[in-house]
């Protein structure tokens, strides 16, 4: 699933500082983000959770202070789902716009199978639900070979069965060889030892 | 399962636009109705006498062109900025530069080239002389590129507003005129029976300094854009 080898770093932070609005978000965050670890990213409602992975993604890169290398090619999951209304959600993993990959058809069919959308392959997307299109969303990390992953905010809007096939997922992917770093109000339920990032103390 | 080449990316986004454009068939007729509805309006504003409305025609058949454009450009990144498809293409690990062009060329396809190609329809509305109609054309085909690659620098940059549509007339129009005033003359020269080439060699100029330019501007604007 990744090509990194356990315990190289795959992106690199040194001393981060964001003021938003006159409030100082984070203020001199250092971290290095190694293949191999799960790190969840702590903090309350607007403790700048999403501008940190937006930082991290190179989304953002004017506001902040401080340095990101990045050593890997990375996956940014967002609070939107990036999914287009009149394509099927076939269409709109084969041209998707992010351009990690050309996948096959089967390899599409599988991962949609994995995230419980059999039968929707064809089907136009507008007819399907908000926990729908987040699960096409969601397929994409089933065919991504991009070992970094930020995914901000992932079981948005999905059931418990499906947060619990990602949080698999997810350790396979770390146990693999790969990286996440994710954001959620959830505590995950994994067999996995999950490093916690705090914004004000750092990678713990 | 390495990332697609620069080439087959931006053949996907070209074709991603066009079917998306032609699942929503009001997006692509907008414009051509446009054109239809003012030219049918001018024969009422300025009288029907044949030779006076043959006289006008070059000028209004491209002011038409030139609004149509305008119109449709706002929505080039707009539906991309709200579902977060934006987002995902400035993280493409192809140049944005390319992804820009392919943005603008389907846009292009399914706004100018259509334009240009119905334009002869409307030009005998108006009574322009047989003889311009492959000028006209022609012009409208150069010209419609270069506008629809401005069109999308003012997009780019408006896209995070709400109500960009006013700002992006402001933004644009002045560098619209270039190529109205040329886009026009060349129709003109050969109602008038002159040589149109040079007009349609500078249009195939700005054209040309458009494609290499403009994308870089599209690419900035559109980080910004999502940066804010």
């Amino acid at each position: 699933m990744s090509s990194a080898t356990a315990g190289e770093t795959l992106l690199a932070a040194q001393s981060l500082s964001l003021e938003r609005g006159g409030r100082q978000l984070f203020d001199g965050l250092s971290f290095a983000v190694r293949a191999g670890q799960l790190i969840q990213v702590d903090g309350a409602n607007g403790a700048g959770k999403t501008s940190l992975l937006r930082i991290l993604a190179g989304l953002s890169r004017y506001g902040f202070e401080g340095n990101i290398t990045r050593q890997s090619s990375l996956l940014y999951l967002g609070h939107q789902a990036g999914v287009k209304q009149l394509l099927t959600p076939r269409e709109n993993l084969a041209w998707h716009a992010a351009g990690e990959g050309e996948y096959a058809n089967a390899d599409i069919e599988q991962a949609l199978a994995h995230v419980g959308l059999t039968g929707y392959e064809d089907v136009s997307s507008h007819t399907l639900s908000a926990g729908q299109h987040r699960r096409v969303n969601l397929a994409r990390l089933y065919l991504s070979s991009s070992p970094l992953w930020l995914l901000d905010e992932p079981f948005a809007a999905i059931d418990q069965k499906g947060v619990a096939e990602l949080e698999r997922l997810m350790v396979k992917h770390v146990s693999a060889g790969g990286a996440v770093i994710i954001t959620s109000h959830q505590s995950l339920q994994v067999s996995y030892p999950l490093s916690r990032l705090s914004l004000s103390a750092g990678l713990q | 399962m390495s990332a697609p080449t620069t080439f087959r990316f931006c053949a996907r986004l070209v074709r991603r636009q066009l079917v998306l454009a032609v699942r929503r068939p009001l997006e692509i007729g907008n414009p051509l109705l446009f054109f239809a509805m003012v030219v049918a309006l001018f024969p009422l504003g300025l009288g029907p006498a044949p030779d006076q409305l043959a006289r006008f025609a070059p000028g209004i058949l491209w002011i038409i062109a030139l609004l149509a454009n305008l119109l449709s450009s706002d929505a080039v990144f707009r539906s991309d900025f709200d579902d977060g498809s934006l987002e995902q293409l400035l993280l493409a690990p192809q140049p944005l530069y390319a992804a820009a062009l392919s943005y603008i060329f389907a846009h292009w396809l399914i706004t100018g080239v259509l334009l240009a190609l119905v334009s002869p329809l409307f030009a005998g509305m108006l009574g322009l002389p047989g003889n311009a109609m492959l000028t006209l054309a022609l012009s409208l085909l150069l010209g419609s590129g270069v506008l629809s690659l401005i069109g999308g620098i003012g997009a780019s940059l408006t896209v995070g507003l709400k109500r960009g549509g006013m700002l992006i007339s402001l933004l644009i129009l002045p560098f619209y005129m270039p190529v109205l005033i040329f886009g026009s003359a060349a129709v003109q020269a050969a109602v008038t029976g002159a040589d149109a080439g040079p007009y349609l060699a500078i249009l195939g100029a700005m054209l040309s300094l458009a494609i290499a330019l403009a994308p870089l501007a599209i690419a900035a604007g559109l980080r910004i854009s999502v940066d804010a």
